[in-house]
């Protein structure tokens, strides 16, 4: 028992020296949803967070913990960061919401960030990108580049970030071909290889010849390849694992966001704000257009810079599903309608539970 | 030289102690390894995962925290276990527990009493109970097999829960996002000391003691026992086993209603698509891990907790991957029955002779 405490005892001595040797300015910390080698969502911060390392060196300490389930596993593990000494917390899922709420009232001290949601407070911010912007431009491309008109589409949760984006993509597909039409399939999950690669199968069956997906993994455009159709990489440029089949990718670029409120940080000027940017702040980037030819990626690149120069996808006239004009000729959706969407353009082959 | 198994004539009762001692042993060494494989320091890993959240008080609350699900579930489902009943859907049971539990707040968002919560509790146990007289019911009448319905029911169950916060049960004002509004304090399980622990705990040890003694002292108590090992013998003594079955489930799915609402409505404050991490599945180690014994399943739940607790601390303050916790976890499940193997074998170190003449 005396050389358990003993070694206890030194044991903590070593942590807190090498706790002490650690100092750094700020210590930012990171909680993801799935593993950092998903190749997606959460990569995609974690190449974020990487950039932190890169950009301030020594002068930042940065720690995360993958994998963290959304639900009573959230509240320890975004506590944690806060009593360990965290001085910023970026929680990187919307189901950490009223978790990072709870801490957050807590720990008045410490700053957190809370990715896609909508609660805040005077030490909580949220952030998010305009993902829905990508997804217009992949809809034209898959518009023009489909043959048989169809395309599957692979996909999480019914909640108004995925609507919009199948939403813009539709629209971005019906500026090239009225028709167009898309298989929706839900995967109920964000991450699961093995079951989106089922998904993009079953469609691959059914005749689609382009697959979309706002799931993370890289399983369905792999099947896309296997199969000889095409599609687009999700969250990161997924062209390593589709050389033959990637067209681009909507890239979640979070590295110059994180750097620039770390900063803040630093220079104590951080405050809570809600940062909704997409194509024109680089915080939306598409991937290079490969396998395309030269007039369809004029197109997309014309259409990108017309987005980056403050163009909204969801500009009128737009019909829902019945055919009713929801937003008239030339009007602008408002940020909130697009952020709580709940209805689907014409001509999406799916019902939404209401 | 050969190393053969040999079966002992009557249970070690010395094994029977060590064997999970060894198989912790086991578990440090190779933690180490994994530690230094990793590039780590094995001794700062080992006591950041094993030893440091013993010695906090926010870490040892958490432990209670995550320990409590676990233990309440698989003290049910040991009750399920002793009678020869194979109840592997407690994380059904669970979830359904939780939505009945659920309904008061939800549905009467207004109705805020001293009644609120012991209601809550009530309609969770009910849920849970009823959930698992399903497949209870289906094996009493129809001889079903009850490992199958009684899984196939979780997914029915996940997909209920799912529906209803994306339909009817999601907040009005809630941006149409999945979740259900939040509970009134009035819904809230009491906090006691300061951290994220409720009186969940204290109630969970309740019911540990009280089925302790049911087991061990009650004519029912026996009756479980004796219709798991031999139900032939306990149908001549008058134990009806279609009863018993309906019995143990209806137990083991009430606890698992009550876990599930007392986590709702402690832990999480609303419904959500997915409100469990698994605890019904990771009740059965938790359960089989304690001998199916609830002394042993308040220790292994507690075991458990702390590997899920340690696993996040190393990954956190050392950057181990969580992988490696997950291994960690693995292994200690693998040393536990490899190591039971020693309570009903010996191991011999063979002579070549007699292998040689056994051979031949």
């Amino acid at each position: 028992m005396k050389n358990l405490l003993k070694a206890t005892a030194a044991a903590a001595v070593f942590t807190a020296m090498a706790g002490a040797a650690h100092a750094a300015d700020v210590k930012a910390c990171w909680v993801y949803v799935g593993p950092v080698g998903d190749f997606g969502w959460t990569y995609q911060h974690d190449q974020g967070r990487q950039a932190v390392v890169a950009e301030f060196g020594d002068k930042v300490e940065t720690a995360f913990l993958e994998s963290v389930p959304e639900g009573p596993d959230a509240e320890r593990a975004i506590e944690r960061f806060a009593r360990d000494g965290c001085d910023i917390v970026f929680t990187t899922s919307f189901g950490y919401m009223n978790p990072t709420v709870k801490v957050a009232k807590k720990y008045p001290d410490v700053k957190f960030e809370h990715a896609t949601g909508y609660k805040s407070a005077d030490n909580l911010a949220t952030y998010n990108s305009k993902f829905h912007e990508g997804r217009y431009i992949i809809g034209q491309i898959a518009g023009k580049m489909s043959k048989t008109g169809v395309a599957g589409y692979i996909t999480s949760f019914p909640i108004p970030e995925v609507i919009s984006g199948i939403n813009a993509f539709m629209l971005g597909a019906q500026t090239v071909n009225p028709d167009f039409k898309v298989k929706v399939v839900w995967a109920n999950t964000w991450f699961d290889p093995a079951k989106e690669a089922d998904a993009a199968k079953a469609l691959a069956d059914q005749g689609v010849d382009i697959m979309v997906q706002h799931t993370d993994s890289t399983a369905p455009l792999q099947v896309a390849q296997e199969r000889g159709i095409h599609g687009f990489g999700q969250a990161s440029d997924m062209i390593a694992f589709a050389p033959k089949s990637q067209y681009t990718a909507i890239i979640d670029e979070w590295g110059p966001y994180y750097i620039e409120r770390i900063k803040e940080v630093m220079e104590g000027t951080w405050e809570t704000k809600q940062t909704w940017s997409g194509l024109a702040e680089g915080h939306v980037v598409m991937a290079p257009y490969t396998n395309l030819p030269d007039d369809v990626v004029a197109m997309a690149k014309e259409t990108e810079a017309k987005i980056s120069g403050g163009w909204e996808p969801f500009t009128g006239p737009i019909f829902n599903q019945e055919g009713e004009k929801v937003v008239e000729d030339g009007v602008t959706l408002e940020d909130g309608a697009i952020l709580g969407m709940d209805w689907y353009v014409q001509g999406v082959d799916d019902k939404l539970s209401k | 030289m050969r190393i053969e198994l040999v079966k002992r004539k009557e249970h070690s009762q010395l094994m029977t102690v060590l064997s999970p001692l060894l198989a912790v042993l086991l578990t440090l060494i190779t933690a180490a390894i994994l530690f230094s494989l990793a590039g780590k320091d094995p001794i700062e890993g080992l006591f950041k995962f094993f030893i440091e959240p013993l010695f906090d008080s926010w870490s040892l609350q958490e432990l209670l925290v995550k320990a409590t699900p676990l233990v309440l579930i698989a003290a049910g489902l040991s009750v399920c276990y002793l009678s020869n009943n194979w109840n592997i859907g407690a994380e059904g049971q669970f979830v359904v527990g939780a939505i009945c539990g659920s309904f008061l707040p939800i549905i009467f968002p207004d109705f805020q009493n001293a009644l609120t919560l012991p209601l809550m509790l009530l309609f969770g146990i009910a849920g849970g109970a009823c959930w698992a007289l399903i497949p209870a019911i289906l094996k009493a009448r129809f001889s079903t097999n009850e490992i199958l319905s009684s899984l196939m029911l979780v997914y029915v169950g996940n997909l209920l829960l799912d529906y209803l916060v994306r339909g009817p049960w999601r907040d009005p004002d809630g941006y149409n996002f999945p979740e259900s509004l939040l509970f009134s304090d009035a819904a809230t399980m009491p906090s006691i000391g300061f951290g994220r622990l409720t009186i969940a705990a204290p109630i969970t040890l309740v019911v540990i003691v009280v089925l302790a003694l049911v087991l061990s002292r009650t004519l029912k108590g026996f009756e479980i026992r004796v219709m798991g090992e031999s139900p032939r013998a306990g149908e001549f003594a008058g134990f009806s086993k279609g009863r018993l079955t309906l019995f143990v489930f209806a137990i083991s799915g009430g606890l698992a209603g009550l876990a599930g609402t007392m986590e709702v409505s402690g832990s999480l404050n609303q419904l959500l698509p997915v409100i469990s991490p698994g605890y019904g599945f990771t009740a059965i180690i938790v359960a089989f891990l304690g001998r199916l014994n609830p002394i042993g399943i308040l220790i292994a739940g507690f075991v458990l907790a702390l590997s899920y607790i340690g696993g996040e601390g190393v990954q956190a303050s050392l950057g181990i991957s969580d992988k490696i916790s997950n291994v960690i976890q693995g292994m200690l499940l693998f040393y536990v029955l490899a190591c039971d193997t020693l309570i009903l074998y010996k191991v011999r170190i063979g002579h070549n002779r007699r292998t040689a003449s056994q051979g031949a």
